[in-house]
Parts: structure tokens; C-alpha cells; sequence
């Protein structure tokens, strides 16, 4: 018997040491070297001061914004730790809706969402909610639909937004891969520059 | 042709090329490593073997590879359930979470050991970065190496004649982490985080949107871990919602290269097995029988997402497919692609949310498991997976034209075929009987977040997700219940050791026949003929066993989403 448990538990303390140890270790050390932006998030500065990852969606509510994705994330309630509240873009916890595709609430929601957006047939990704809860793009044609929107809260020409949208989008990856996409923090933050 | 669709189909076409054109090299590499042809790292490998008690030249029969593998991960079990259990005592835990209850500490250490990497937990919101490094990172090496040294040895057994041992379980499990798992791990998290998954020791970063509001975002050593969970077939994600998350996967890029990590080990085994039995042909059949499979299961599930969700025409622009619980940088088509390799393989992780994939789409992520998972499957245990099938499909052959049937020129007789059917009752026993103790109990309603058909579906694919060493769900199921876990983790049991122990046994057993030199009244294991004849078996026994509860899930919802029912 011990011919078999001493190779279990050493290999299994030098493979923890190895590889759930010195890996990670060494690869947070190198990152740290090769990509420290990157390995801390991606985050935004804007005189100073953090206003979010560049790779991390955020809950935009104002007409003055360009508005991301439904976001079905949630946070414990207040009141009650046992329940939880509606969080849209909650970072600290990512969640889909989970809703089911014969779900009565996904229906309603979907209709409820494009007749708030006011556009039929509404872009697919404006009016339903993304994977992670995080997603920082809108497709092309959901960041087009709200140019009039942005333009009239900021007294800007329309044709200035949707260039500003259109310098914005990004194309597949290599031409190939992905699809066609508009990170939308970037794009209110450019929008910003714009208005100051 | 529509140019979205050409788009699409180039996508896959280009991941298919590339799976192959890495597969093969990396195949023949591991053959090398496995029969000992390479010897690079000799000395690292002596020096973690020695203290270890292993002799050099170690040979084991079955019997003992067997218990030391069943030993070296209880071990691991129990170092795992320790350190989640009392994370709070631990260092490393910066957001000063508690200790992980009982039974979900059970579920996540044997979730983790069997390889399956079923997330019961929120990894944000449960895990401290020792549990999440030292616990998890390191189970997902030594679970994944567990299974490649199966499918050494397994290979080894086949090869050899009149053999007694079928090679040391010890020394296949270092060679597999040193030689395939560690390197490329390493150079898979480096090429992620330039592409921006973050690795840090801080837990989380404040910011102040654009709208004034404060923006906690979480944060950690993640592109470690997201490198071996892909390439070791585990799937368990740093975060909730897996490789949907942004920091998991950040781009078209990143996401084409997990696709990729998550395939080219289980996809190379198929030349490695060739290899090591002498016979590339042998290899090559199962390759192309794989092949197929995945090819199918991907048209079908990329036609049923782009075609979307009926009940939302008019409503939605058409032709942008069903994008609830889908991310904007994968489309359609990045997200279906993943969803037919993540379920062909043991992977398990998800960049989208497989609760609500279309009713068509679910049912062959699902059937995908239930089949056992030998469309590549899981590092190691998808090739011999595969194997088991092969021994029937070659018994069924041999029975059609009155012949005593082999494989690579060794009988298959009573005792092999005995042990192969007897791993045929693991699926429909962890997937139906579980799930069926589950209804009758009363305690799968309480976890059901849908109602209608699509309720049972959650309960299906978690069962078969477990028993499969699968580990993605349809997440809007709650399994982090006393009775889900608890039944979740056996069936994980079932699944993982109820197919390993029987293979290494036939493997023992076919090493110690002789090799019967081939003959015109030999029936070739390597053609289209056999590649059609094995997919034929595979498809009865998982059609036959599963298609009653199919209809009564996803196939009633689609009936009922046409009819415009919704629940």
C-alpha cells in the first residue's frame, strides 16, 4: 500500500508547489514584465482618475450616452442579503439572464426593450441581454440607431455622431474573425472629447 | 449565398484546418513523450519521480496503474475539500471570503479531481486566490494528466504482446504535465494576457463611470488558470460566467485561440494513438469518425442558432439570430462554434450561455454529452472513450460475418466486450436515474428556474453534464442545493472512474494476448466502411437510449415555440 500512497502524496505536494504554486506565480511575474497594462484589467484613466476597463461594459442610462447591452447582472439586496436586486454591469459578479428561449419573460422583456428603443425590428443585441452581463460592444447598427437620440441631448449634429460612430467601429479581427463591433465606453469617451 | 453566412462558414472552416494542421504535429510529439523517445527534461523528471519512491524503468500491471491513479486522485479529492472548507483559515484570501459549505466544497473538489469542472460556485464571489491557485489550477494539471496517462497506457496495452505491464502511471502523469500541460500552459497565458486577460494578485479595481456611479470590477490571476482550463479539458472558470466574460475572453482573437486550446490535445490523441500502435491508419480512422461528428453537430447547432428565435420576428431585425445570452465580439458563429467544441470535449467552459441557446441548439450540446463524449472528448479519456465503442462496433462486425473479432490484430473476446457493454449503462444511469430520483424526490422543481419543457431540459443537462465530466450547464438552474450537489458529484464519480478503471482493465488484458498477424479474413479496422460502421454504433446507443427524454425536453419546446406557446 505505501508503494502507492508515498508517490500519490508527494506528487500530489510538488505538483500544488509546481503548478498551483510557481505557475501562476511565474506567469503573474512575467505579465507584470511583458503586459502590465493588460495584466491589471485594462483600465481607463481619464485625468487622473479611473473610469472603467476598456475591455468591461458599463450601465449607461443618460441620452447623453451612447447605452451598451440589457445587462441581467444582479447584487445581494440591501435589505435583505438572501435576495438580490437588479445591478446592470455589476463587475464584481457577471450573469447572464439564463432565460429560457420559450420563456415568457424573455418575450416580454425583448418587446418591452425594443418599444422603449423605438425601432422595429430593433437590433438583436440592444434588445437582448449579453452572456457575461459585461459586454462592452454594441453591434454597428446598434450604435447607429441611437445617433439621433445622442445628437439632440448634446446639440450636436447628427452627421458628427455617426462619423464619430462609424471612426469607432471595429472591423473582424484580420477581416476573418468576429464580427463587426463598437466598444461603446470608447465611444463615450470620444464623444466626451468631442463636447468639452 | 448572404456575405454573414460566408463570413461564418470561413470562420469554421479556418478553426477546422487549424485544429488539424496543430493537431498533428503535437500527436506525433506526444508519442515521443509517452514512449520515452524524448528526454529533455530527464533530469526534472528524475528529480520529482525519486523523492516520489518511483524507480526508474517502472513498469506496472494493470491492476496497479489502476489503484495508483484511484489513489493519486482521492489524495487530491481530499487535499481539495480541506482547503476550500477552511479558505478563510488560509492565506492568499484578499476578499475575506468564508469557508465553503460542505456540500459545496464536496461538489467542487470532486468536480475538480474527476475533471469536470461543474461550477456549483461563483468563482467572484466564493473563491479566495488560494483556493482558486493552489486548489483548482493545480487539479486542473493533475486531472487532465490523469486522463492522457490513461490513454498512454491504454495504447501502450494494445501495442504490446504478451505484455504484463502497461506502463507507470507515475511517470505517464509527470510526463504529461512537464512535457504537454506546463509549457503549453504557460505560453497560452502569456499570449492571453497581451490579448487582455488579466493576472494579478489584486482581487478588484474601483472606478467611477462616466455617469458618476462606482464600478467595482473584479479582478485576479486569471489567464493562468483560463490557459489549463482550456488545454486540460477542465472548463472551470475564474469567473460566473466563464469565458463569456470579458476578462476570460476578451476578443475574436482570444476566442479562436481557447477554441483552439480546447480541441488540439483531445483531437492529437487520435495520432498519438496511431503512432504508438504502429498503425497511423488506425489513428486516422479514429480522427475521421471524430471529425464527422463534430462537422454535423456544428452545422446543426450554428443552423439553429442563426436561424434564431421565432418568437421574436417582427420584433428583432431578422437574420441577426438568437443573440439572448450571447456576446457582441462572437456573433452567432463564435458562440455556436464553441458550443459544439466545448461539448464534444469534456471542456465544459461556455462564452455563452447554453440556458439559452435555441431548443435545437441545447439538444446537441446535449446529446453531445450523452453519447459520452468521444467526439474528441476529454484529454486522454475522449480517445479511450472512443476505444470502448470500437470493441463493440468490431464485436458487432464480427458477429455479422460469423467471425471471432479483432482490433490491431488482438482478439476481442468475452471479457473485453463483457466490460465495454458494462461502461454503456454509466450515461443512462448517472443521466436518467439520477435525474429521475431527483423528480421523484421533489427536489429538482425547487431548482428549475423555467418552466414547461425547458425545466426538464436544465435537469437533463445537468445530469448529463456531470456524468459526462462535461461541467457547462444551463445555468439557470440552481445545483448548489444539499441534494444536487451531493448527486451531481456521484454521478461526476460514476462518469470519470466507471469508464477509466474497465479500460485500463481491457487494456491490461489485450496486453497480454499475442498478435495475430494480419489476413485476408481480417476485417480492417481503418476504412470508411468501419469509420461509417463505429458512428452507426455510437449513434443507436445514444439515439436508443436518450431520444424518449429528448422529446420530452428540448424537442416539446421547439414544438412548442413554433406553435408561439411561451411558459
Amino acid at each position: 500500500m505505501l508503494s502507492i500512497l508515498r508517490p500519490a502524496l508527494v506528487l500530489l505536494a510538488l505538483f500544488t508547489l509546481l503548478t498551483g504554486v510557481a505557475y501562476p506565480l511565474a506567469v503573474t511575474g512575467l505579465a507584470r514584465i511583458l503586459a502590465p497594462a493588460q495584466a491589471g484589467g485594462s483600465l481607463v484613466v481619464r485625468d487622473g482618475a479611473v473610469v472603467g476597463s476598456a475591455l468591461i461594459g458599463q450601465a449607461f442610462g443618460a441620452d447623453r450616452y451612447f447605452h451598451g447591452r440589457p445587462s441581467a447582472t444582479t447584487a445581494p439586496d440591501p435589505a435583505d442579503p438572501a435576495k438580490t436586486v437588479e445591478a446592470p454591469y455589476n463587475a464584481a459578479a457577471s450573469s447572464g439572464s439564463n432565460l429560457a428561449p420559450s420563456a415568457t419573460a424573455l418575450k416580454e422583456a425583448v418587446a418591452a426593450r425594443a418599444a422603449a428603443l423605438g425601432v422595429t425590428p430593433a437590433p438583436a443585441d440592444l434588445v437582448t441581454a449579453s452572456a457575461s452581463g459585461l459586454d462592452p460592444h454594441v453591434s454597428p447598427q446598434g450604435a447607429l440607431v441611437q445617433v439621433a437620440r445622442v445628437a439632440a441631448a448634446r446639440g450636436l449634429p447628427e452627421a458628427a455622431v455617426r462619423g464619430l460612430v462609424e471612426r469607432h467601429v471595429e472591423d473582424r479581427t484580420f477581416g476573418v474573425l468576429g464580427e463587426p463591433r463598437v466598444n461603446v465606453l470608447a465611444l463615450n469617451l470620444a464623444l466626451d472629447a468631442l463636447t468639452r | 449565398m448572404s456575405p454573414t453566412l460566408i463570413s461564418d462558414l470561413i470562420q469554421i472552416g479556418l478553426y477546422l484546418v487549424l485544429l488539424t494542421a496543430l493537431a498533428v504535429p503535437l500527436g506525433l510529439y506526444m508519442a515521443k513523450v509517452f514512449t520515452g523517445e524524448i528526454a529533455l527534461l530527464g533530469a526534472v523528471e528524475r528529480a520529482v519521480l525519486a523523492p516520489a519512491g518511483v524507480p526508474r524503468k517502472h513498469e506496472q500491471h494493470w491492476t496497479a496503474y489502476a489503484l495508483s491513479l484511484l489513489a493519486f486522485n482521492a489524495a487530491g479529492f481530499v487535499v481539495l475539500y480541506l482547503v476550500l472548507r477552511f479558505q478563510d483559515l488560509l492565506p492568499l484570501n484578499p476578499q475575506g471570503f468564508d469557508g465553503v459549505a460542505p456540500h459545496l466544497a464536496f461538489n467542487t473538489a470532486l468536480s475538480f479531481v474527476t475533471n469536470t469542472n461543474w461550477q456549483s460556485y461563483g468563482g467572484e464571489t466564493t473563491l479566495s486566490n488560494l483556493s482558486q491557485m493552489a486548489g483548482l489550477t493545480t487539479q486542473n494539471f493533475v486531472s487532465a494528466a490523469s486522463g492522457m496517462a490513461v490513454a498512454a497506457a491504454v495504447a501502450r496495452g494494445l501495442a504490446s504482446r504478451q505484455a504484463r505491464a502497461i506502463g507507470s502511471f507515475w511517470t505517464d502523469l509527470v510526463r504529461a504535465i512537464l512535457y504537454v500541460l506546463l509549457p503549453a500552459s504557460i505560453l497560452l497565458a502569456l499570449v492571453l494576457v497581451w490579448l487582455g486577460v488579466p493576472q494579478t494578485l489584486d482581487a478588484s479595481a474601483t472606478a467611477t463611470t462616466l455617469e458618476g456611479a462606482q464600478q467595482t470590477i473584479a479582478l485576479g490571476p486569471v489567464a493562468s488558470q483560463i490557459a489549463i482550463k482550456q488545454l486540460g479539458t477542465n472548463g472551470g472558470g475564474f469567473f460566473n460566467v466563464n469565458s463569456a466574460h470579458p476578462f476570460e475572453n476578451p476578443s475574436a482573437l482570444s476566442n479562436l485561440l481557447e477554441m483552439l486550446a480546447i480541441l488540439v490535445v483531445p483531437a492529437a490523441f487520435c495520432v498519438t494513438f496511431g503512432r504508438m500502435v504502429g498503425d497511423r491508419r488506425q489513428g486516422r480512422a479514429l480522427f475521421a469518425a471524430m471529425g464527422v461528428m463534430l462537422v454535423v453537430a456544428i452545422a446543426i447547432l450554428y443552423g439553429a442558432e442563426q436561424i434564431g428565435n421565432p418568437l421574436q420576428a417582427g420584433v428583432v431585425e431578422a437574420g441577426a439570430g438568437s443573440m439572448e445570452g450571447k456576446e457582441v465580439r462572437f456573433g452567432v458563429v463564435g458562440s455556436a462554434l464553441w458550443a459544439a467544441l466545448t461539448t464534444a470535449a469534456s471542456n465544459g467552459s461556455v462564452n455563452a450561455m447554453h440556458d439559452s441557446l435555441t431548443p435545437i441548439g441545447g439538444l446537441v450540446a446535449m446529446l453531445q454529452m450523452q453519447l459520452g463524449e468521444v467526439v474528441f472528448g476529454g484529454v486522454g479519456v475522449g480517445l479511450t472513450g472512443m476505444l470502448l465503442f470500437v470493441i463493440l462496433t468490431v464485436f458487432l462486425a464480427g458477429l455479422m460475418v460469423g467471425r471471432t473479432p479483432e482490433y490491431l490484430g488482438k482478439k476481442i473476446e468475452a471479457r473485453e466486450v463483457k466490460l465495454a457493454a458494462l461502461t454503456l449503462l454509466i450515461m443512462p444511469i448517472g443521466v436518467l436515474v439520477l435525474a429521475a430520483l431527483a423528480v421523484a424526490t421533489g427536489d429538482a422543481q425547487t431548482s428549475i428556474q423555467d418552466a414547461g419543457p425547458h425545466g426538464l431540459s436544465e435537469l437533463l443537462y445537468a445530469y448529463s453534464s456531470a456524468t459526462g465530466n462535461n461541467g457547462s450547464a444551463f445555468a439557470g438552474f440552481n445545483a448548489n442545493v444539499p441534494w444536487h450537489d451531493t448527486w451531481l458529484g456521484l454521478a461526476m464519480l460514476l462518469g470519470r472512474f466507471g469508464t477509466i478503471v474497465p479500460i485500463l482493465a481491457i487494456a491490461g488484458s489485450l496486453a497480454g494476448k499475442r498478435t495475430t498477424p494480419e489476413s485476408a479474413g481480417t476485417f480492417p479496422t481503418h476504412g470508411p466502411l468501419f469509420v461509417g460502421l463505429l458512428i452507426a454504433t455510437i449513434l443507436i446507443v445514444g439515439a436508443l437510449t436518450f431520444l424518449p427524454v429528448l422529446a420530452l425536453g428540448p424537442i416539446a419546446e421547439q414544438v412548442s415555440i413554433l406553435a408561439g406557446q411561451t411558459f
